[in-house]
């Protein structure tokens, strides 16, 4: 039972009553934290990420706390490293993803049936890709540029948000608040910033949590097949790949960075679903 | 003896110990019916569910005692109240469309409560009592009727099966809420008359809870009325309808439009506190004109009149009454200035189906058209073509002579402005995502290109007209009750300064009470600014109140079509006098 709450910014109400759930607060801390490490990790490494330090596969010792990967590197400092491309990546990728499966989500709600349709059925073909298809794909073809990747990623997030954001502004286009900007003679681009978009701002920021996500996956993939950021750079997808093979002798080289990418996900993904929770429970207030 | 006797229920949410209802008694006895009056949040429907031994999930009967039939509900295990429901009493839903199984025949549901209740009977005696009660109920009892499923029904054929159900067992109490809520006039009269018969002749005490006066007037022999979760004042009918003594249930009377056109509605300003923000004092208050110092400090005690009238005020001795006042005549506007809006030979389709035949209505500048119908007569497709938001249709609109576009935004930016069009629905039709400021200002930046102070200046005029305050501008519309946001949704119409306001159904979403005041706002409109209305309804008790001709549509087709007065003393079509005859009023 929500007392009136004062007004302003219905998006502060929602971020409020999201993280006044346990879930979202754990979730909070998780990614607070792995960005952190993300971000001023290197500056706490106690070596370069390239530098030899020790024989291959070096177990950990007081020196080193997570041992040597396969080349005689510090596990550590490669794994403080590591986090910026990886997150800074996905990141990118989701922003362009989600916002151009928006786009077109919206511009398809709001237009008349046949262009509806054609849009969602070309959506469709893409759709029939899977994304790590495509970006292979893309990415054997035009060469490993760490732009490159970001971009196909998004690309293929694109018509999997686009039918979300469709099916969401599809529901509200049959209100009558709708109707009554019709009526009056509202633009369409007006009656799609004005009145849909602050419509349809759950899904989306789900969709752009669980998108994110996948960014990581996807791009941590890419890094793992030898696709993604060349050695000797330090990636947490790319040390999985150079470090699988001595998985038995010195694991942590493959479980620090499966670890972090893990916790991230999860993390996300806490917060993501209790703002869907808060989200549903908003709307039915507001419905009736 | 009293087949129902509620004495002194609480019932509060578990979590916070809110009370929802509070002190509530009552009796009924066999063969009588007790209309249980209040409006939306007033605690009726939880009330009547706790006869059922039944409490929606996060509340609880903390106190008190309900027996029915000399059984105790309070308390009870749920064993014997599964027991005692659908075979001791039953229950009527409100709605039959989602209340009956849609996969099952009409047969089968109508045997379950046979076959759980009374196991010892043989297959074809439960049959005869099926065949029986489908009679009783007016229905045709062929197996053909028994096979069929509850889509195959109209409205008020489904809602009659549901009350055989509720019948099937022979009760000794049966609840019903709002049963004939979602019904045409001439459909509800029929159900509530089974009802009754059913009621008389087997000796069945009901609890009738609904927020509709004139139909409790017409079937209960005793009225509680209920506000903010208590009983505010109960009694006898003639007692509760002609010589009630609480403020709120006077003017709850008077809020009710009347056919006879006896009296002007009167609407009660505010809206009914919800469980979780009611007043210390007297709930009604803040809403009475005769509160005094001692009605918000202390709750007040039930005070006997009579045997059977019973009230809870502090003012019973001297309230003041509310005296009827006759409707102030309303001339008809000459018809010989031109027409603001002309309709001719409308005929309006959706796809392959035709729902508008030939239709014509003329309006004239500052005059109110009521236009009358039942579901699915075809009068929102006729208004929505009018505000332009229906374009499959044939024939002509014309604006001054002037012929427009089917679409909105194949008509002029002025024409747009000139014609507004208002939802039935409040709550879809007010972007949920945006402050009522906003919303409003945004139809003056349209259409006279207003904005910053000015704007501000102008919204706050438009609030002072449809009396909301100021203070909602920066409100989104979840914080506002329903008659608030239906004045938002008129106040952004008027903000286009219209010639033409289109009400579809306005206030059929809204409670009596409420209702009249979004009434006596518009007519206050009227008066002020000349605009011209268009009052789509299917209540033509309401047509009363506000309109100068009224246009009667059937099927499509516009059956009837004259000044109110003539309409309603002497109409032509036999449709009218079958709607007049049923429509449900105080007598």
């Amino acid at each position: 039972m929500e007392k009136k709450m004062k007004p302003k910014s219905q998006l502060r109400v929602l971020a409020a009553l999201t993280f006044k759930q346990g879930y979202a607060k754990i979730g909070g801390v998780i990614v607070l934290g792995i960005l952190f490490l993300a971000v001023f990790g290197p500056y706490f490494a106690p070596y370069t990420f390239d530098e030899f330090v020790d024989v291959p596969n070096a177990p950990r010792s007081d020196t080193l706390m997570l041992g040597a990967d396969y080349f005689g590197r510090d596990v550590y400092s490669r794994f403080l490293n590591g986090g910026r491309s990886i997150i800074g990546l996905s990141f990118i990728s989701t922003v362009l993803g989600v916002g151009l499966g928006l786009l077109i989500g919206l511009f398809a709600a709001s237009a008349k049936t046949r262009t509806d349709s054609l849009i969602m059925r070309l959506n469709d073909i893409l759709l029939a890709f899977p994304q790590i298809v495509f970006v292979l794909l893309v990415v054997s073809g035009f060469g490993t540029s760490v732009f490159l990747i970001a971009v196909t990623v998004g690309f293929t997030h694109a018509p999997r948000t686009a039918r979300i954001i469709r099916a969401a502004a599809a529901e509200v286009m049959e209100r009558d608040f709708i109707k009554a900007a019709i009526a009056v003679g509202e633009k369409r681009q007006r009656i799609i910033i004005g009145e849909l978009l602050p419509n349809v701002t759950s899904p989306l920021l789900v969709e752009f949590g669980l998108r994110m996500t996948y960014s990581i996956g996807l791009v941590a993939a890419v890094s793992f097949l030898g696709l993604g950021l060349q050695p000797p750079a330090a990636d947490w997808g790319l040390m999985i790949n150079e470090n699988r093979g001595s998985l038995t002798v010195q694991p942590w080289g493959v479980l620090a960075p499966i670890a972090a990418i893990a916790l991230f996900t999860i993390g996300v993904n806490f917060i993501t679903d209790s703002f869907a929770k808060a989200a549903i429970g908003i709307d039915r207030k507001g419905k009736e | 003896m009293s087949v129902v006797k509620v004495s002194n229920v609480d019932i509060a949410i578990t979590r916070g110990g809110i009370k929802i209802v509070e002190k509530i008694s009552f009796e009924i006895q066999a063969g009588q019916i007790l209309g249980l009056v209040g409006e939306s949040g007033s605690g009726k429907t939880t009330v009547s569910m706790a006869l059922l031994g039944h409490t929606r999930k996060g509340a609880v009967i903390e106190s008190g005692s309900i027996t029915i039939d000399g059984n105790e509900i309070v308390g009870a295990e749920e064993k014997m109240l599964r027991s005692l429901r659908g075979g001791t009493i039953a229950y009527v839903p409100q709605d039959p469309g989602t209340a009956l199984n849609p996969g099952l025949r009409i047969e089968k549901q109508i045997l379950e409560s046979l076959e759980k209740h009374q196991p010892e009977l043989d297959h074809e005696v439960h049959m005869a009592r099926v065949r029986e009660i489908l009679t009783e109920v007016a229905l045709p009892s062929d197996t053909d009727f028994l096979r069929r499923y509850p889509h195959q029904l109209s409205g008020g054929q489904q809602q009659r099966v549901a009350i055989a159900i509720a019948f099937a067992c022979r009760p000794k109490v049966i609840v019903c809420d709002e049963p004939t809520t979602g019904l045409d006039v001439t459909t509800q009269s029929k159900v509530l008359a089974t009802i009754r018969a059913l009621c008389r002749e087997h000796g069945v005490a009901a609890l009738y809870v609904s927020h509709d006066l004139a139909v409790v007037s017409e079937l209960a022999d005793n009225v509680a009325v209920m506000y903010a979760g208590r009983i505010v004042e109960s009694g006898n009918r003639d007692e509760i309808f002609f010589n009630s003594i609480h403020p709120y249930t006077r003017r709850l009377i008077r809020a009710l439009p009347d056919i006879a056109g006896r009296n002007q509605i009167l609407g009660i300003s505010g809206y009914a506190p919800m469980p979780w923000d009611r007043p210390s004092g007297c709930a009604f208050a803040p809403r009475c004109a005769d509160a005094q110092s001692i009605c918000t400090q202390s709750v007040p005690e039930l005070t006997q009149i009579s045997a059977s009238h019973n009230v809870n005020c502090h003012r019973h001795k001297d309230s003041t009454k509310i005296v009827a006042t006759a409707r102030i005549e309303r001339e008809s506007i000459s018809s010989s200035t031109q027409s603001l809006l002309g309709i001719d030979n409308l005929n309006g389709f959706y796809g392959s189906r035709q729902v508008l035949f030939d239709t014509n209505i003329h309006i004239q500048p500052g005059e109110c058209v009521a236009l009358v119908g039942e579901s699915g007569s075809g009068k929102t497709t006729l208004s929505r073509c009018i505000g332009g938001l229906h374009d499959d249709y044939q024939g002509q609109i014309s604006y001054f002579g002037n012929a427009l576009g089917k679409h909105a935004l194949e008509r002029k930016k002025e024409e747009r402005r000139d014609i507004q069009y208002i939802f039935q629905s409040p709550y879809a039709s007010i972007n949920p995502r945006r402050p009522i400021g906003a919303t409003i200002s945004r139809q003056l930046e349209l259409f006279f290109g207003m904005k910053g102070n000015a704007a501000d200046a102008r919204v706050k005029e438009l609030l002072d007209l449809v009396s909301l305050p100021h203070a909602i501008i920066t409100s989104f519309p979840d914080q506002l009750s329903g008659g608030e946001r239906q004045r938002v949704a008129i106040a952004r119409a008027l903000a286009a300064e219209p010639k033409l306001l289109v009400c579809d159904e306005i206030t059929s979403a809204l409670d009596v009470s409420v209702q009249a005041s979004v009434i006596e706002t518009l007519k206050n409109l009227q008066g002020s600014t000349s605009v011209a209305l268009l009052f789509v309804t299917h209540n033509l008790a309401l047509t009363r109140s506000i309109a100068n001709r009224v246009a009667v549509m059937r099927k499509g087709t516009i059956v009837e079509y004259g000044g109110l007065d003539e309409v309603f003393n002497s109409p032509k079509a036999e449709y009218t006098n079958r709607l007049l005859q049923h429509t449900p009023t105080l007598k």
